[in-house]
């Protein structure tokens, strides 16, 4: 049992950690921005980008992929900004012109490019294959100690990891100006914080996130973890240092509960096929979002009853 | 080949796929413009993402009772269920906690889709002999449809239309004044629900030729690019119907000339181009008027100044000044100024002095307002009141 668990499910498990983790917290100031929709046109975004990249560079590899992503990504965002200022038109209308347009642009190219050879479609970029990051040199616990084994581990661990790692630096290093520029924008432009570029600095390391995961876990996760965690966490405290750190602790719980209801849930209700896991962790942290918004104690606006 | 497939000449199956995406491009621009003047035009990516678990379930119950799991109508019924059960929680999550609606709108997309996509899988290894191709819904396939799919459509956004021809009236005050409406006894919620719930009519409608992700954009664009157009709800809902219906036309018509070419991207793309055309070219709110007017108005202050400079005998210096006045027989290639030049420059002297005059009497505060440097003095005062200002400037003025 444990060598399996180690080779099999350890792997995916942290990755599904880590790139949860990775996305709950920006998702916070999203959430708190009203903004909590820029993630769900990201994601929508990657498709074009790597169908870009692949079509450029013929081979599909990481980081070309992530690269162009990230470029559809800011390219997204600029037109979002481009067509709300021009067009004087609403930001979620904005939004929702440019990354559906972009999405359809994506599978049009998709369908006219001759990608039926690899393995590049719009499932994956849906679902991520989050069940086949194993980890094939691992012969139990103490691989875990085992410098050559070490080295077997799925790229994509160590890449989630740095991700998180790297979002949580920034989110540690401009604290109190994402804070004070996340509650009162005007008081903040008024000290001097450069308002704009932290807030554009904010959607850019959403998109790194977004992007970084989407290759491992599918875009599916990183539209739940933007919000769900976010979300819940909202509903249970009024501190927002408290509630990265519950934002944290719900995405943890998201990843391994839907991993391991997914990889073996499945086979306790007698069925021998698990289902995907992507989905299933989604659907965790929507549980848990649905608790705390019955049982949540801050759940009411302020002065609001019942 | 373009030209056959637009007169319906391409046979059988791409005839019912163009009259069914005209007849649900129509509907869903129509509706989706009380969505965006209600500015919560997102909501009905919320409404299709929650269509999957129940087209999944829906499937899964029909192949527990003996019948076929593809049955259209069945799986339509399915995904309204569903998406009805993900427009109560985004309603619920946005109206009982403190989340904003953006926040809600996000969760339940995502979360209805994660679910969708389990139970997807389950599907498939429920009996993978028969591969149940619900993954066509996602992005739509119009290959394999059928006469009584087509029907359905049709049928569907029929009757949405005539439901929206019903409430209009109560749906453009909700959207524009929630708060009237209420104080004129409207149920504010009531009504707001019925409009995300044809939305999400024409989303269920519209699964089968565009997909769950794209009939959002269906929803959206045409409503944002008709707004270009005009002011008038009535106007708006109608040319937002007539870009939907071409794109949904034309973008069917296009895609049934190739193989290569998916139906549901070719008419969202359309779709974008009448929006991208809108947002250049539309008259008041249009990038190109703008810029005109913008363009227009830098002219006539950049000549009135040139003018006063004229009058008063001060040295023109600034480029495009002189280009301009140039170019409109002001003064001549030396900048000296012509016959009409200097005939203009008395006048825009004379016309400045009469507001300079005007703005120091109180008693004319109210044409003083009107000053901005442009506008000539005539066109604010009567000839008498005119007449007499001028008696007051004394004569070596006039």
């Amino acid at each position: 049992m444990g060598e399996e668990f180690v080779a099999l499910s350890l792997p995916p498990i942290l990755i599904g950690i880590f790139a949860s983790i990775a996305c709950a917290i920006p998702g916070n100031f999203l959430v708190l921005r009203r903004q909590a929709l820029i993630g769900d046109a990201i994601s929508h975004v990657v498709l074009p980008g790597i169908v870009l990249a692949f079509i450029v560079t013929g081979t599909v590899s990481t980081w070309p992929m992530m690269l162009g992503a990230g470029l559809a990504a800011l390219v997204t965002v600029a037109l979002i900004e481009i067509i709300r200022h021009l067009g004087k038109i609403e930001p979620g209308a904005a939004m929702g012109v440019v990354f559906t347009a972009m999405f359809a642009a994506g599978v049009l190219v998709l369908e006219q490019s001759d990608t039926s050879s690899v393995h590049l479609d719009v499932d994956h970029a849906l679902f991520g294959n989050l069940e086949s990051l194993i980890w094939l040199d691992a012969t139990g616990w103490s691989s875990l100690t085992d410098m050559e084994a070490l080295h077997g581990l799925p790229p994509e661990l160590t890449r989630m990891a740095v991700t998180m790692a790297f979002v949580s630096l920034l989110t540690w290093v401009f604290w109190r100006p994402l804070k004070l520029s996340t509650f009162d924008e005007g008081f903040a432009r008024t000290l001097g914080l450069p308002v704009v570029a932290i807030g554009l600095g904010l959607v850019i390391v959403a998109a790194i996130a977004a992007v970084a995961a989407f290759d491992a876990v599918g875009s599916i996760i990183v539209i739940a973890m933007f919000i769900c965690p976010a979300a819940a966490a909202r509903l249970m405290t009024n501190s927002l240092e408290a509630q990265i750190g519950w934002s944290i602790g719900f995405a943890t719980i998201s990843a391994i509960a839907g991993y391991v209801l997914a990889g073996y849930g499945p086979v306790w209700l007698g069925f021998d096929n698990a289902v995907s896991a992507a989905g299933m962790i989604a659907t965790v942290s929507g549980v848990i979002l649905g608790l705390a918004s019955i049982f949540g104690p801050c759940r009411n606006r302020v002065g609001l009853r019942g | 080949m373009l030209f056959e497939a637009l007169t319906l000449q391409l046979g059988y199956n791409a005839t019912l796929v163009t009259i069914g995406s005209l007849l649900l491009g129509i509907a869903a621009g129509a509706t989706g413009t009380f969505l965006f003047l209600g500015k919560r035009a997102l909501v009905s990516d919320a409404i299709s993402h929650a269509t999957l678990p129940g087209v999944a379930l829906a499937f899964m119950v029909m192949v527990a009772l003996g019948g076929d799991g593809r049955y259209l109508p069945g799986l339509l019924v399915g995904s309204a269920v569903s998406s009805a059960v993900g427009l109560l929680c985004v309603s619920a999550l946005s109206n009982r906690t403190r989340l904003s609606e953006d926040a809600a709108i996000g969760a339940v997309l995502s979360v209805f889709f994660g679910f969708g996509i389990v139970l997807l899988t389950v599907i498939q290894s429920m009996n993978a002999g028969r591969q149940a191709g619900l993954e066509s819904f996602l992005l739509g396939s119009t290959a394999g449809m059928l006469w009584n799919d087509a029907l359905v459509i049709s049928l569907g956004g029929a009757l949405v239309l005539c439901l929206m021809l019903l409430l209009r009236r109560p749906m453009t005050l909700v959207a524009f004044d929630p708060e009237f409406a209420a104080g004129a006894g409207m149920n504010v919620r009531r009504i707001e629900l019925a409009v995300m719930g044809l939305a999400l009519a024409i989303t269920v409608v519209g699964l089968k030729i565009v997909g769950l992700i794209l009939i959002v954009a269906l929803l959206i664009i045409p409503a944002v690019a008709a707004r270009f157009w005009s002011n008038r709800v009535g106007v708006v809902v109608i040319l937002a119907g007539a870009v939907g219906g071409i794109s949904g036309y034309s973008g069917a018509a296009l895609s049934a000339t190739a193989p290569a070419l998916p139906t549901g991207p070719i008419i969202v793309l359309v779709a974008f181009l009448i929006f991208t055309l809108s947002l250049i070219s539309a008259p008041n709110r249009g990038i190109l008027t703008a810029f005109l007017r913008h363009r227009d108005f830098q002219a006539r202050v950049h000549v009135r100044q040139g003018l006063l400079a004229l009058a008063q005998g001060q040295p023109i210096y600034e480029k495009l000044t002189l280009r301009l006045m140039q170019k409109r027989g002001l003064i001549r290639a030396d900048s000296v100024a012509t016959e009409a030049g200097r005939a203009q420059a008395a006048r825009a002297l004379l016309d400045e002095r009469r507001w300079q005059l005007l703005r120091s009497d109180p008693a004319h505060e109210g044409a003083a307002a009107h000053y901005d440097g442009l506008t000539p003095l005539e066109s604010v005062l009567t000839k008498d009141q005119l007449a007499e200002l001028d008696r007051s400037l004394g004569p070596e003025a006039v």
